[in-house]
């Protein structure tokens, strides 16, 4: 064990600082879920590829550094520490991405990889049904082989950002005969091809981050399917899926977001009454540190060529569920100005963006795989116990 | 000892709720909020006919001269509708603060009883504002505001303050930051009075959001039960399993153990005004902690429904968040709950569950050293 920086990553860190610090954009961005704040989010992805920064551990041919697991730990870092603007091509980047380099033929590599990484497509994921939520095998959407092409019907709903994005990658039933798992193909589609229609739907915060996508007879070429057709299944719930579960949030995240917490605490300390806020406040540091030091364990072990099962469902439950505590103190520290919309008159500095992740916060313990079946998957797989 | 509500009193509440469920839908609150003032003066009207807005009103002022415990149940059926209409806080705060002068003795006595009397007809409402509070809710929607300056009360007319639009997360709310400036002619108490008027205030607020809170997590619990059992997944409904279950039943036992203690509180604000700090810090407290429960688990058991503005449960969830933290945050109470289990005089033990031993005074308890 050294659990000390070298001196390249020292080095490594200080380059990031120095180029977030003269790249940033000036004022804040609006919200992705928003045509204007989308297309400015799709500009700073521009941006991060320009500097190569886009996806630092992607091979330098597609526009990365082939940075390994720690220095991505420290980038995130730098990037949390920044306040650099939310990832849109976040289902790009992190989740179909490495699925690709690990999946996709070289055609399909070089079509996609770089287009992705330089912000010019943009990317959502189509899996869920209205049948088909926990139970992700209940899909019923049907890509139906004729000839060179896929003929797609059926309806994908809560894709994040498909209003807005390009390309949405989906799971399709390529055997009308199969059941459950079986016979489901991983596809491509563009989001503007014939046949397809989005709608949105308004989250919680009352902007369409959500959208349903039907498809009506809308004709994609073979070439778009990533793996061998009724190897979706498998595809998705690969190898690769660690490294989606590790990348998707990354402890820097919510290591900022404890720091802040920390200001807003100090900010107020004098007016607070409630002799329990400081022990939420400094829990909320201590797990977010915990939270870094698996992942680093985690990094390590995997760059030692160490393998991961169960433990990423309990990544997942640890975030999120941290994620909520972070911002159920904070609104405890707002009080009763906590309810105010960021527009409102009387809205001050400290409220931040408080409100927006209090929201958001509320929706970790479903997305990404429900809390529930999460813990299902610990008890089940990891600890071993009865499964029915 | 009995601690039950009276036949007349869950009565009412039965006819109120029958009325409150037809006028106060879903649909209809986000009716309002396509509206300039966001409240159904329709149902404002059919409130005020049925004597709710006077029910604190004595009967000298033509009111229905009840009490905050005839009036909880109630608090709790329009928590349970989600109304927007401020009516807990206008019929229990500002209406039972006027009384309260009313019966004083002091020179605005008059000019309160006669503004009581217009409440009593439906002529006049009135919003309370609250050093705890930086916002009022609906202040616009009434004629006269109740405003503290200091330990003073002063009664403004509404054209005399300057109501500054803030925009709520819950789009049923529409607060307001109020400027005015206090005159010798809008002064209403002052002194001790003063201090002792919005204590009560503060008392009768928090009491009426608590009830409020109950009312509202009942109903995200309903909701949440009727989704778990339509909504299927794996071959069958999602409430099937036990990890779905667990959370609506950790709701459940919160909700049971905070209505005594709100009911409680409501006996000892109606009875004991002066000693009611803790009954109802204790009760806004263990709604506040129920209510959120049953929203975090309300919202989880809806999977990704739950976070979609189509879904109704927005409309409770919203509003329990921002109310929650209004008349006094759970910090707050604790707090006071704390100073008071601190305080030497400190009435501990279960003898004293329902206050000052009722068969003792202070000065016995006092000769026996029993404090
Ligand atoms: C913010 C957000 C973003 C999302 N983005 C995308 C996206 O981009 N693309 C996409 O395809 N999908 C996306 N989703 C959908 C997400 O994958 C689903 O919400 C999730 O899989 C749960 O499905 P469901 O919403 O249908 O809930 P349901 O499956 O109906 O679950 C309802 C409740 O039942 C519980 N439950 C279900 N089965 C079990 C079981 N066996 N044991 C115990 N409890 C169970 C769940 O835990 C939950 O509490 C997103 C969701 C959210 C909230």
């Amino acid at each position: 064990m050294e659990l000390t920086y070298t001196d390249e990553e020292q080095a490594f860190r200080l380059q990031v600082r120095q180029w977030l610090v003269g790249n940033l954009p000036e004022t804040p961005l609006k919200s992705f879920d928003t045509q204007e704040g989308f297309e400015q989010h799709r500009q700073w992805e521009k941006t991060l590829a320009s500097g190569n920064w886009g996806m630092v551990t992607w091979p330098k041919e597609y526009g990365g550094r082939g940075c390994n697991l720690i220095e991505w730990l420290i980038f995130e870092e730098e990037y949390y520490r920044a306040g650099a603007p939310l990832r849109v091509n976040q289902n790009g980047i992190f989740l179909l991405g490495p699925t690709l380099m690990e999946y996709g033929t070289d055609e399909q590599k070089q079509r996609f990889i770089s287009a992705m990484a330089s912000g010019d497509e943009i990317w959502a994921q189509g899996w869920s049904e209205p049948g088909a939520g926990s139970d992700m095998a209940a899909i019923r959407s049907k890509a139906t082989r004729d000839g060179d092409e896929y003929v797609i019907n059926g309806q994908k709903i809560w894709s994040t950002r498909a209003v807005f994005a390009d390309w949405v990658f989906c799971m399709f039933r390529t055997d009308p005969d199969s059941k459950r798992h079986h016979g489901l193909s991983f596809v491509f589609v563009p989001l503007d091809a014939e046949g397809v229609t989005v709608r949105p739907i308004d989250q919680l915060n009352g902007l369409p981050g959500f959208a349903e996508i039907f498809f009506d007879n809308v004709r994609v070429p073979v070439s778009n399917r990533l793996g061998e057709e009724g190897d979706g299944w498998s595809i998705a719930m690969s190898t690769a899926g660690f490294e989606r579960g590790l990348m998707l949030r990354s402890p820097a995240r919510f290591q900022q977001a404890a720091k802040n917490l920390m200001g807003l605490y100090r900010a107020k300390r004098n007016d607070i009454l409630d002799l329990s806020i400081e022990d939420a406040v400094v829990r909320c540091y201590m797990d977010a540190e915990a939270y870094a030091l698996s992942t680093y364990q985690t990094a390590s072990r995997l760059m030692s060529g160490g393998q991961i099962g169960a433990e990423s469902s309990c990544n997942k439950i640890f975030w999120s569920e941290l994620d909520i505590k972070i911002h159920d103190t904070a609104m405890r520290l707002l009080g009763a100005r906590g309810e105010l919309e960021p527009d409102s008159e009387d809205a001050s500095a400290e409220l931040g963006s408080w409100l927006d992740g209090f929201l958001f916060a509320q929706s970790g313990p479903i997305y990404a795989g429900t809390n529930e079946v999460q813990r299902n998957i610990i008890a089940e797989r990891m600890l071993g116990m009865p499964r029915k | 000892m009995n601690f039950t509500y009276s036949e007349d009193q869950l009565t009412y509440r039965d006819t109120v709720a029958a009325l409150l469920a037809g006028e106060v839908t879903a649909e209809s609150i986000r009716t309002r909020w396509e509206s300039a003032q966001g409240i159904d003066a329709n149902l404002t009207q059919q409130l005020s006919d049925m004597g709710l807005n006077a029910m604190l009103v004595p009967e000298s002022c033509g009111g229905l001269g009840l009490s905050e415990l005839d009036f909880i149940l109630l608090a709790q059926e329009c928590g349970r509708v989600a109304m927007p209409e401020p009516l807990v806080e206008n019929a229990m705060v500002a209406t039972a603060m006027l009384s309260d002068i009313a019966g004083s003795g002091l020179v605005a006595a008059n000019q309160c009883q006669d503004v009581l009397e217009k409440i009593a007809t439906g002529n006049v409402s009135v919003a309370c504002g609250h050093w705890i509070n930086p916002y009022i809710n609906m202040a616009d929607t009434n004629q006269w505001l109740l405003l503290p300056h200091g330990e003073e009360v002063h009664l403004v007319g509404s054209q005399a303050v300057d109501l500054i639009a803030q925009r709520s997360s819950d789009p049923s709310r529409r607060i307001f930051k109020v400027n005015w400036q206090p005159s010798s002619r809008t002064k209403i108490a002052d002194g001790q009075l003063g201090t002792d008027l919005w204590r009560s205030a503060l008392n009768r607020g928090a009491l009426g959001v608590a009830a409020q809170l109950i009312g509202l997590a009942e109903n995200i619990l309903q909701r949440a039960v009727i989704f778990t059992t339509d909504r299927e997944q794996f071959g069958r409904p999602v409430g099937a399993n036990q990890a779905v279950k667990h959370l609506l039943a950790d709701c459940a036992v919160s909700l049971e153990f905070a209505k005594p203690v709100i009911a409680r509180a409501a006996y000892a604000v109606a009875t004991a005004p002066t000693r009611a700090d803790w009954a109802v810090s204790h009760a806004k407290v263990a709604a506040s902690q129920a209510a959120l429960l049953s929203v975090r688990h309300g919202m989880q058991v809806h999977g990704a429904m739950g976070y979609t503005w189509e879904c109704d449960l927005q409309i409770w969830m919203k509003r329990c968040w921002a109310i929650d933290k209004t008349w006094g945050d759970a910090g707050f109470h604790k707090n006071r709950i704390h100073e008071w289990l601190l305080n030497p005089n400190a009435l501990m033990g279960a003898e004293h569950t329902f206050g000052k031993s009722m068969s003792l005074n202070d000065e016995t308890i006092l000769e026996q050293g029993a404090v």
